[in-house]
């Protein structure tokens, strides 16, 4: 037999096989039940993955950063003793870099909140000199500035960055682990589906199931006829709920940069988490798979 | 071809011997053993008794009695469709009772079976019903149309291939059956009242194609009570069911009796 018969018989085997079990792929409610869940599940993973994703740039964006605060009333004194602190940031070793916030800048920031009173000089408003210091240990150096400035003037401060946004990187964090969970629990729905599933196929499949093992079929033949079946219901529900849950996170990555804040646009997917929303529609092939082979070898082992 | 099928003999015992120590020795050409074989289906009394039996091989065997005497019950230990409660079972020279589950379908494709319901796969086609156990057995694809094409010509169905069991006749559906049964070549053949459904014509048509399986060597089992059946197959010896105990397994029990000193 030429390779090309033999791959010719072998389809015919396969289709012969796949005859054994009714057509009609796309029947009774489980590929619908598997897309909606993978729909979901997707956007779980992908909120989970871009919220890890934002604390990490977050984190890597706050680590070594603090705020010098110069709180005087005296505008005369508040810009020399500003002039002083950044002088000394400047020389000292672990400050990379050294950037007053220019006071109209500032006064900008505050008027949404206190008006054109903010910018009329009778507030007294603290003049701001971001620092980036040198890569590690951020807290022991912040608390030797901090020592440091005080020595210059207790109206000095100093607050890093990272301790202000620490509970709204702990928040993003908490629920990047519950949308973790969400998929989890997904993921063990969607097998639960599969077992009934192939629980009610194997009981509307019994007469020929019973046929074939009296025939002489083993365990693994019968079923792997279950799991392709359920493989390729399982494929056309997870790329059906794949395909749509893409098209909203699309969507609502254009919204989130539509909004411009810095915030919200940190919310972003790199191609490694790309990568891994492709592979759950596979996860969900190969898990309805292995799911219907348990339940089907399982029931045929209560069988003589 | 080429075998002739030699006068089967059935061994067995009387009710009254069965579980004795001094059970008789069995022929090597023995394919099927029952020694004291009990069968209860879960807390009710026992459907099949101290059943104790051997089959040649290469024999005609019919199995009657009364509805209910447990003839089904019977053939489904032979065709390993159940494991008996008690009692050893040897098929091919193998106790099939303890027999790990992963052998027995090695077993089940040695044997035929043929249904009183016929059990056809509705949604198959006439030919890949009959295919079906040469496709479980893994045969490649081009080696099955020719089987199967001259079992269709044999049972008469030749232009029935493409058609689904649903549209043929109790009687075409019984030939099916029968072929399914009969293509790989089973060295056991099982046959669970084969002609309940069919006209006495069919009935007689059936059974030449069980006897010319027979002259090929297969051994053959028919539960059947349909005593006129019986005799149109003069080889045949009889085992009789009764309340689930076997009576006279010896043969003397042949309808018509078989005459004194004849084989």
């Amino acid at each position: 037999m030429s390779p090309f018969d033999r791959a010719a018989d072998r389809r015919a085997a396969a289709a012969a096989r796949h005859r054994l079990l009714p057509e009609g792929r796309v029947a009774g409610p489980m590929p619908w039940i598997i897309a909606i869940m993978m729909f979901l599940t997707v956007l779980s993973a992908a909120a989970g993955l871009g919220l890890g994703a934002a604390v990490q740039a977050m984190g890597a964006d706050l680590a070594g950063r603090a705020t010098v605060q110069i709180v005087e009333a005296n505008a005369d004194q508040r810009d020399r003793l500003s002039a002083s602190v950044a002088q000394a940031l400047r020389t000292t070793a672990y400050v990379r870099a050294v950037h007053p916030v220019a006071p109209a800048a500032l006064a900008d920031q505050i008027r949404p909140w206190l008006g054109q009173d903010a910018v009329s000089g009778d507030l007294p408003i603290p003049a701001l000199i971001d620092i980036e210091l040198t890569p590690g240990e951020t807290g022991a150096k912040v608390d030797r500035l901090r020592h440091q400035l005080r020595a210059v003037s207790p109206k000095v401060r100093i607050e890093p960055h990272a301790a202000f946004l620490a509970p709204l990187a702990g928040l993003l964090s908490t629920l990047g682990w519950l949308a973790a969970g969400i998929v989890l629990l997904m993921s063990l729905a969607t097998g639960a589906v599969v077992v009934l599933a192939a629980r009610a196929a194997h009981d509307s499949h019994r007469g020929t199931i019973d046929v074939l093992h009296l025939m002489g079929a083993t365990d693994v033949q019968i079923a792997r006829l279950f799991q392709r079946r359920i493989g390729l219901d399982a494929l056309f529900g997870g790329a059906l709920g794949f395909t749509v849950a893409l098209l909203v996170i699309v969507l609502l990555g254009a919204r989130l940069l539509a909004t411009g804040s810095e915030l919200l646009t940190a919310i972003h997917l790199p191609w490694t988490d790309w990568a891994i929303l492709a592979a759950l529609p596979v996860g969900c092939v190969l898990l309805a798979t292995l799911a219907a082979r348990w339940t089907v070898l399982r029931s045929l082992g209560r069988l003589l | 071809m080429g075998f002739t099928a030699a006068r089967p003999l059935c061994h067995g015992r009387q009710v009254g011997e069965a579980g004795s120590a001094k059970a008789p020795k069995t022929r090597m050409s023995a394919i099927v053993q029952f020694e004291n074989v009990g069968l209860r289906y879960g807390l009710d009394s026992e459907t099949l008794s101290d059943v104790s039996f051997s089959l040649a091989s290469g024999g005609f065997y019919f199995l009657t009695g009364a509805s209910g005497a447990g003839k089904t019950s019977l053939l489904k230990l032979l065709y390993l469709a159940q494991r008996p409660s008690r009692g050893v079972i040897r098929l091919f020279g193998e106790d099939v009772v303890t027999l790990p589950r992963k052998r027995l379908p090695g077993f089940r494709r040695r044997i035929g079976v043929v249904f009183q319901d016929f059990r056809l796969v509705p949604h198959l086609s006439v030919y890949d019903n009959i295919a079906l156990p040469l496709r479980v057995a893994g045969m490649e694809e081009a080696e099955i149309d020719a089987p199967v094409s001259e079992m269709l010509n044999w049972v008469g169905l030749g232009d029935r291939g493409q058609a689904r069991p649903a549209t043929l006749s109790g009687g075409e559906q019984q030939r099916v059956a029968i072929a399914r049964a009969v293509i790989g070549r089973p060295e056991i053949l099982v046959a669970d009242e084969p002609t309940g459904n069919v006209d006495a014509d069919m009935a007689r048509r059936l059974l030449t194609l069980f006897e010319a399986l027979n002259r090929l060597g297969t051994t053959i089992v028919v539960a059947t009570h349909d005593l006129p059946l019986i005799a149109q197959v003069g080889s045949a010896q009889m085992m009789k069911l009764d309340k689930g105990r076997l009576s006279d397994p010896t043969g003397s029990l042949r309808y018509p009796p078989r005459p004194p000193g004849a084989g």
